[in-house]
């Protein structure tokens, strides 16, 4: 349900969105500067969204700028997508009791979220969410919890005018510009926002919107801007598909060589919008009359992930940077029918040594070794 | 009744068997009548056990899928929650979440020869298999048993092993890394067996479960002697957490082990089968 250009708000009535959504019942999240980093924050009504940002991405750093631009949207992505707020790092799945004759009484814990609007979203991070619906609510399974918490998003995409140095969703087919999966979807000029509604409940907050038509000059310039933010990208994954010459690389000395780099520290599944894992584990209270069963974001990069009766399958972190890698760019084709990288580039940032997926996956793929 | 699928249901404990010193048998009954009536497994399924305030840890059915009234679980003690799975007693209540994933393939094995290799605890999931051929034993062709184990004291059920054996065209065959007194099994690894089960490869399926270089060893042998590769049938194990293929931690390749298998047709993971570190 793609609307074209026709709609555009101008920047001062820009808060008119915010209140429709706040009407619509909605509790609004809004991009926002927290100990260095971009992160979606609850934004009270009557508050403004910032101004100004700039991000500046690099293997190993992210740096925040306060410019004097009057954009909103003038940056990348922080170090979390969606992902948090629908399936949470940490979450209480059911609980038991026992009475004193050794009776239990189990009860499932449901999650119950309020409406809420994000604001800013990323067409990578949409990508994102699209796989972890796949993972989360396929015909095998449907996690309630996931699905409640999903259902509960109003999602307000931007395109993205300003990608860092370690995007490369235009590689990946992600981005910059979103596709689908936004209920509203902004294209950000210097006075205002063109914006396109994606699904009816975007429709109506539209509807309510006072805005202008789009001036051809606009359109050219969101045109432009676009083709821009698509060009800018250096880096990128050598093939849409690498299952096959993943494995068949899976004695590639490169491994060996990422390995000795590689911390195995678990940032880089922390911040990927697609990883999933998760362990569970109980908590007991003290006078153990009660236990709370609860999941917990878990990564294939620790020691206790691979671990079976008495035995660790990938002891070192050669063996968990070739799971991660095989599993995100190669056999999640087979699982999912695409590759697990949306292009984000979070997990070349947010690495401590500055590790590179593209430049990594390259050299084992590529014919010399 | 509880049938969500992360959240157990109530069992009680109506049956315990010391089967060795560290293995033991539990039978349990879910206390809700109507979720234990209709509960229904296959052969190689497998449920999620759970010991109050420690956790959960996956164990196969070792039962009569025909009496699933009741379910047996057999756990040796390794881990925080087997360890305290085993100590428990008859009246004692845990926590029950199945069944899960796919059994062994007795459908396709019909009419034929069942050939069914073992190594240690790995005899449990397929207990059932070896019930279910001997209660329909004019449907099947031959039926080999053959099973490993480190030491001749690790081997349990020795009298099923002894009834099974009596029953017509039916070979059971057992061997021991380490014979001890009054062991008149093989002394060696359970590949030693071979010569003396003169397998029939014509016709027939093996069903394997036991420790990963064992089953290699086996793979090998039955290759050799012209068994194909979507006859020979593997029950796999991994970490596993959540049981319903979304926690991560059994992802081998593109298969979730919990849900994609346990068993699998060797066909289908010889690509990893046996790769260090999947």
């Amino acid at each position: 349900m793609h609307s074209p250009l026709r709609n555009f708000l101008p920047r001062n009535n820009f808060s008119e969105l915010l209140t429709a959504l706040s009407d619509g019942g909605y509790r609004c999240l809004a991009p926002k500067v927290c100990d260095g980093a971009i992160v979606y924050k609850e934004l009270p009504s009557q508050d403004t969204l910032s101004t100004g940002i700039s991000i500046h991405q690099a293997p190993g750093s992210y740096r925040v700028e306060i410019t004097d631009s009057a954009r909103n949207f003038g940056w990348s992505n922080g170090p979390q997508g969606l992902k948090p707020l629908v399936f949470k790092s940490r979450e209480t799945l059911w609980s038991v009791r026992r009475d004193t004759n050794g009776q239990m009484t189990f009860t499932e814990s449901a999650a119950e979220p309020d409406p809420v609007a994000i604001i800013g979203v990323r067409s990578c991070d949409l990508a994102a969410l699209a796989l972890q619906d796949k993972h989360f609510l396929n015909n095998h399974n449907r996690d309630s919890h996931y699905q409640t918490r999903r259902a509960s998003l109003f999602l307000v995409a931007v395109n993205c005018t300003h990608p860092s140095d370690t995007c490369f969703c235009a590689s990946t087919g992600d981005g910059p510009t979103a596709q689908d999966g936004f209920d509203l979807l902004l294209d950000e000029l210097d006075d205002g926002f063109v914006i396109r509604a994606g699904t009816e409940a975007g429709e109506k907050i539209l509807e309510t919107l006072p805005v202008d038509p789009v001036a051809p000059e606009q359109a050219e310039a969101i045109s432009r801007q676009n083709q821009r933010a698509r060009e800018c990208q250096t880096r990128r994954l050598p093939s849409r598909n690498l299952e096959q010459a993943l494995f068949e690389n899976l004695e590639h000395p490169r491994w060996r060589t990422v390995a000795q780099r590689c911390l195995s520290c678990a940032n880089c599944t922390s911040v990927c919008p697609t990883c999933f894992c998760y362990s569970e584990q109980d908590t007991g209270t003290l006078d153990f009359t009660r236990s709370e069963h609860v999941r917990e974001w878990d990564s294939c990069f620790t020691q206790g992930h691979s671990y079976i009766h008495g035995l660790t399958i990938r002891a070192d972190t050669k063996l968990r940077y070739r799971q991660w890698l095989t599993h995100k760019l190669g056999s999640w084709h087979s699982q999912y029918g695409r590759s697990g990288c949306v292009g984000c580039g979070r997990c070349i940032s947010w690495c401590p040594v500055g590790i590179d997926i593209t430049e990594e996956v390259t050299a084992i793929v590529s014919a010399e070794t | 009744m509880n049938t969500s699928a992360h959240c157990p249901a109530e069992a009680q404990i109506i049956a315990r068997e010391q089967d060795s010193r560290t293995i033991v048998s539990l039978t349990v009954r879910l206390t809700d009548p109507a979720y234990a009536n209709e509960f229904e497994f296959q052969p190689g399924q497998f449920n999620m056990l759970y010991l109050y305030g420690v956790g959960e840890i996956p164990i196969s059915i070792s039962s009569d899928p025909a009496s699933s009234d009741t379910l047996t679980h057999t756990i040796r003690a390794v881990g925080r929650v087997s360890h305290g799975l085993a100590r428990l007693e008859v009246g004692d209540r845990i926590g029950l979440r199945g069944p899960f994933g796919r059994g062994w393939p007795l459908q396709d094995a019909r009419a034929k020869s069942v050939i069914v290799i073992t190594g240690g605890l790995g005899c449990a999931p397929v207990v059932p298999v070896i019930d279910y051929v001997i209660n329909r034993r004019s449907e099947y062709g031959r039926l080999i048993i053959m099973q490993g184990v480190k030491h001749s004291d690790d081997l349990i059920w020795r009298e099923r092993y002894e009834a099974w054996g009596k029953h017509p065209d039916t070979q059971v065959l057992l061997a021991a890394d380490m014979g001890g007194k009054q062991w008149n099994g093989v002394v060696g690894p359970v590949t030693e067996l071979f010569d003396q089960a003169h397998l029939p490869t014509e016709n027939s399926v093996a069903f394997l479960c036991g420790p990963e270089p064992m089953i290699r060893a086996c793979v090998k042998r039955l290759t050799e002697e012209g068994l194909a590769p979507d006859r020979i049938w593997i029950s796999m194990e991994r970490n596993m957490q959540c049981a319903l293929g979304q926690c991560g931690h059994c992802q081998y390749g593109d298969k979730f082990i919990c849900k994609d298998g346990p068993v699998f047709s060797y066909a289908g993971i010889r690509h990893l089968f046996g790769v260090k570190g999947f």
